[in-house]
């Protein structure tokens, strides 16, 4: 569990303790209300790799910075930090698909409409569609990977993954770049706490200004532009480093 | 098996068992509990409150909330199978898309949006009213569209319940027949204007109006349970004003300024002293007695797998539409409906809400997206209902017509102009260029009910605890995809009025998919009615075939108007719940004889 709050490690214990059945959780009279039982987010901190190895780090380093490239606008999807982010997530319940439906049959033919169907959890996808790639690669590109291709090569092959038309050695090229592209954009645009957005750069890039939770000024204000730096769940770095 | 239900804890009795602890449920727990009866409540999901689970330290989360889906039920537990006609194989909804159902006290009363309706008066006799105006051959084929068994006056007085237990905020149209200026001259009559005035809208609320009147439309704040002021209900529980924060559908409030049973219903709940709320357990059955007449009380599983008997003299579903009809299926609560031979009411009618509408680009705008609630917006309702004369249109049903923003939040909201790429250099700047510049005006409409759109046990796909899924087979059909267009050549009318530079038109035109989120307005399945081959439960929400289990939710609407249910949902519940005070606890048995 990621989020483990005071309240379920005590019930936990409590559960534990006694020999009763246990009736989920009782609660009757008031309010099961407990002082500071909020249950914030566990930051990412920098440090080594959770999931994926050096390799494949710097194809997603690769990817991610063709799909969101540096420029006047701001930082690109590696600086931004989008493969720590999807690092993260997959070493995380996210990358278990814990929470999807994961029962068979898996029938061949699908209808649009009815959405994915793979088996594969997320930690499968970029471990087997990586390994495709990399095959891919080798052989198409003298022995090149992908983060050695030119940006336009790069470029290209993305486009080809996007729309199918390139083959992976059995792997769904579309699943591997829809995988990526709604990592990468989610790492991009979700609050830092979670590795990527990293400066807010994201939120700069369209002038969201985060979770500051009170805009009756700008209601009030029609039409008129925000001027506010964004804020994340974890503040602003100078808030929170004095001298800086 | 057998040796499961050897395990099975008989509990002590108890008079109300309420399945769910979300809105309609709350509502019950807390006025049967105020009559001295004995209640529980079982939930499936945790306990959930304000400081402790949508504090503002946390709440603004969207990957944690919205795109990882922290609160809803998890697929793994309970999902459904779907394909769009009958002839296809269904396949299970692996992780929620199209709608978004909640787990956890609350339900998803706690991250709906709260744009609070109440339906128009034709839209509960719906079929004798198109008839009488159009002639029945104006309905569309294969339709099962019928009248509700309850009329809009016969429902006022709870609408009033309801929208006073929220604090409604919002501005009357129609106040005891006088027509009002500032309101929807088309709503049906009320008694009292809202509990609280209507929120201050957005720049672009402020060019829709504009534009529409222009149309000779009639714009009207959209009635919002993101209240525009402080506010304390009817039970004593207190509100706080709204403050744009853009993380309202979703989200829980961490401002205690959405309409919740957290904000209006639990914390005067909890003070009862006969009511228990046993959390994290899933109630995976309604037990009848031998004959199938009466039920005996519900058999739930907690989290760890040990099942428990619950017995109880009234059994009370409010799990949400579509786990309402599961349980009746998997219980044997009423007939199965059988859609080959059209017979049969358990799972008949199931309806959903049609989307289209318009995106509108300016040249330059400041929309500020993300100063934005759940239910900010202004709607015009001239084409909703039979408000309008449908003669050679060639449908039937109409939409409200919305100007709003309701979230700003960049995962999911990146507009750009038809045509951009969507990665690289032009992607990029697209979205930074588009961001500020777009708005939309949509129609939420209604839709119809049909032979072949309905609910049913699925064949092979199960739940962990080896229970077929339910399998739902819907599509829009010709009607709806009409009048979705219809609408939407409106929108992009009204959208160039407003100023806009481009316009994209947005319609039905692929058959209805379980992808992109549309609404979780899951209507129909256990339909309230006057005949029982027709509709599940009678007027007063009760079973037709088993006297002590009333059925709350949207489940119960023969079809789906033009609007979002939960006023509706909120105004049948506290109905029925009249009906259980005033007659069913004095003399407990069937409501309705025929
Ligand atoms: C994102 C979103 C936005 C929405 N916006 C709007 C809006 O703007 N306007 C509007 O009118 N409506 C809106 N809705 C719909 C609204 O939330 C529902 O109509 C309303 O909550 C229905 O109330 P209910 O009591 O029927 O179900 P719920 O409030 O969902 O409560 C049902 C409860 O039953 C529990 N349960 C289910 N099965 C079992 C079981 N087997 N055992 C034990 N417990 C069980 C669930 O966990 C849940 O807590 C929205 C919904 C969503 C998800």
């Amino acid at each position: 569990m990621v989020y483990k709050t005071r309240r379920e490690v005590l019930a936990a214990s409590a559960v534990a303790a006694l020999a009763t059945p246990a009736l989920g959780r009782t609660i009757s009279g008031e309010m099961p209300w407990e002082p500071n039982d909020a249950h914030p987010p566990a930051p990412v901190v920098p440090g080594p790799l959770q999931f994926l190895t050096p390799d494949e780090a710097a194809t997603i380093d690769a990817i991610v910075d063709r799909l969101i490239p540096s420029d006047e606008l701001g930082l690109g999807g590696k600086d931004a930090g989008c493969t720590v982010f999807i690092d993260r997530q997959l070493a995380g319940s996210y990358g278990t698909n814990e929470t999807r439906y994961t029962k068979g049959p898996f029938p061949e033919h699908t209808l649009p409409s009815q959405g994915a169907q793979s088996p594969l959890t997320p930690r499968e996808q970029y471990r087997n569609g990586l390994a495709a790639l990399a095959t891919y690669c080798k052989a198409t590109f003298d022995g090149r990977a992908f983060e050695a291709l030119s940006a336009a090569e790069q470029d290209t092959l993305l486009k080809g993954l996007q729309k199918g038309d390139v083959k992976l050695p059995g792997f769904s090229a579309k699943m591997l770049f829809a995988a990526v592209h709604t990592n990468a954009m989610e790492g991009y645009f979700a609050d830092p706490v979670y590795g990527g957005n990293h400066e807010m750069a994201g939120w700069k890039l369209v002038g969201f200004p985060g979770t500051r939770y009170d805009y009756r000024d700008v209601i009030a204000n029609p039409n008129q532009p925000y001027t506010r730096p964004p804020v994340s769940i974890q503040g602003r770095a100078e808030w929170t480093k004095p001298g800086k | 098996m057998d040796e499961a239900r050897q395990m099975t804890t008989i509990l002590p009795r108890k008079g109300v068992v309420i399945v769910g602890l979300g809105w309609t449920g709350s509502i019950l727990a807390l006025e049967l509990a105020r009559q001295g009866l004995d209640v529980v409540a079982i939930e499936r999901g945790p306990w959930r409150d304000t400081a402790t689970d949508f504090n503002i330290g946390t709440a603004a989360d969207e990957l944690r909330y919205s795109a990882r889906q922290e609160t809803l039920v998890k697929p793994a537990q309970e999902t459904l199978t779907m394909r769009n006609t009958p002839a296809q194989t269904a396949l299970p909804i692996r992780s929620w898309g199209s709608f978004l159902p909640g787990s956890g006290v609350g339900g998803s009363g706690m991250h709906w949006n709260g744009q609070t309706w109440r339906f128009l008066p034709n839209d509960f006799v719906i079929n004798s009213h198109l008839t009488a105006r159009y002639g029945a051959a104006a309905l569309p084929q294969g339709h099962q569209i019928q009248d509700w068994g309850v009329t809009y006056d016969e429902l006022e007085p709870h609408y009033d319940a309801f929208e006073y237990l929220c604090g409604i905020s919002g501005v009357a149209g129609n106040l005891r027949g006088k027509i009002q200026e500032e309101g929807n001259p088309f709503e049906g009559a009320r008694q009292r204007g809202y509990p609280t005035p209507p929120l201050k809208q957005g720049y672009a609320q402020d060019l829709f109006a504009k534009a529409a009147r222009e149309h000779g439309l009639h714009p009207f704040p959209r009635p919002s349970a993101n209240l525009s002021t402080a506010y304390t209900n009817t039970y004593g529980c207190s509100l706080a004003p709204c403050t744009y924060c853009g993380f309202c559908e979703r989200f829980g409030c961490a401002n205690y300024a959405k309409s919740s049973p957290q904000t209006c219903v639990l914390p005067a709940l909890m003070r009862e002293k006969t009511f228990e709320a046993r959390t994290e357990c899933e109630v995976t059955k309604v037990n009848l007695s031998a004959d199938g007449k009466h039920a005996t009380g519900v058999t739930y599983v907690d989290k760890d797998g040990v099942e428990f008997e619950q017995p109880g003299d009234l059994v009370l579903l409010c799990a949400y539409a579509l786990f309402n009809v599961r349980l009746m299926l998997l219980s044997g609560i009423g007939k199965p409906y059988d859609r080959d031979r059209n017979e049969g009411v358990v799972g008949r009618n199931y309806a959903y809400q049609s989307s289209s509408g318009s995106t509108a680009f300016f040249e330059s705008a400041r929309f500020n997206p993300f100063a934005a609630s759940g239910s900010l917006g202004v709607t015009a309702d001239d084409y909703n209902g039979d408000n309008f004369d449908h003669g050679g249109l060639g449908f039937v049903g109409g939409a409200s017509i919305t100007s709003a923003h309701t979230n700003g939040r960049p995962i999911s909201y990146r507009p750009v102009p038809p045509g951009t790429p969507t990665w690289g250099a032009a992607w990029k700047r697209a979205t930074a260029d588009t961001y500020q510049k777009v708005t939309t005006v949509n129609a939420a409409g209604s839709v119809m009910s049909y032979r072949d759109c309905y609910l049913d046990l699925d064949p092979t796909y199960k739940d962990p605890l080896g229970r077929p899924l339910l399998r739902m087979t819907f599509d829009f059909q010709d009607n709806e995809r009409k009048m979705a267009r219809w609408m939407a050549e409106h929108c992009v009318d009204i959208a160039k009025t407003m100023g806009a530079k481009q316009t994209v038109l947005n319609t039905i035109t692929e058959p209805w998919s379980v992808v992109p989120y549309q609404t979780t307005h899951n209507t129909g399945g256990a339909v309230m009615g006057s005949d029982p081959k027709t509709s599940a439960l009678n007027k007063y929400l009760q079973s037709w075939d088993v006297s002590n289990v009333f059925v709350m939710g949207a489940s119960a609407f023969p079809q789906n108007a033009g609007y979002n249910p939960t006023g509706t949902v909120g105004a049948l519940t506290y109905w029925a719940l009249n009906a259980i005070k005033t007659t069913y606890l004095k003399n407990p048995g069937p409501l309705v004889t025929v």
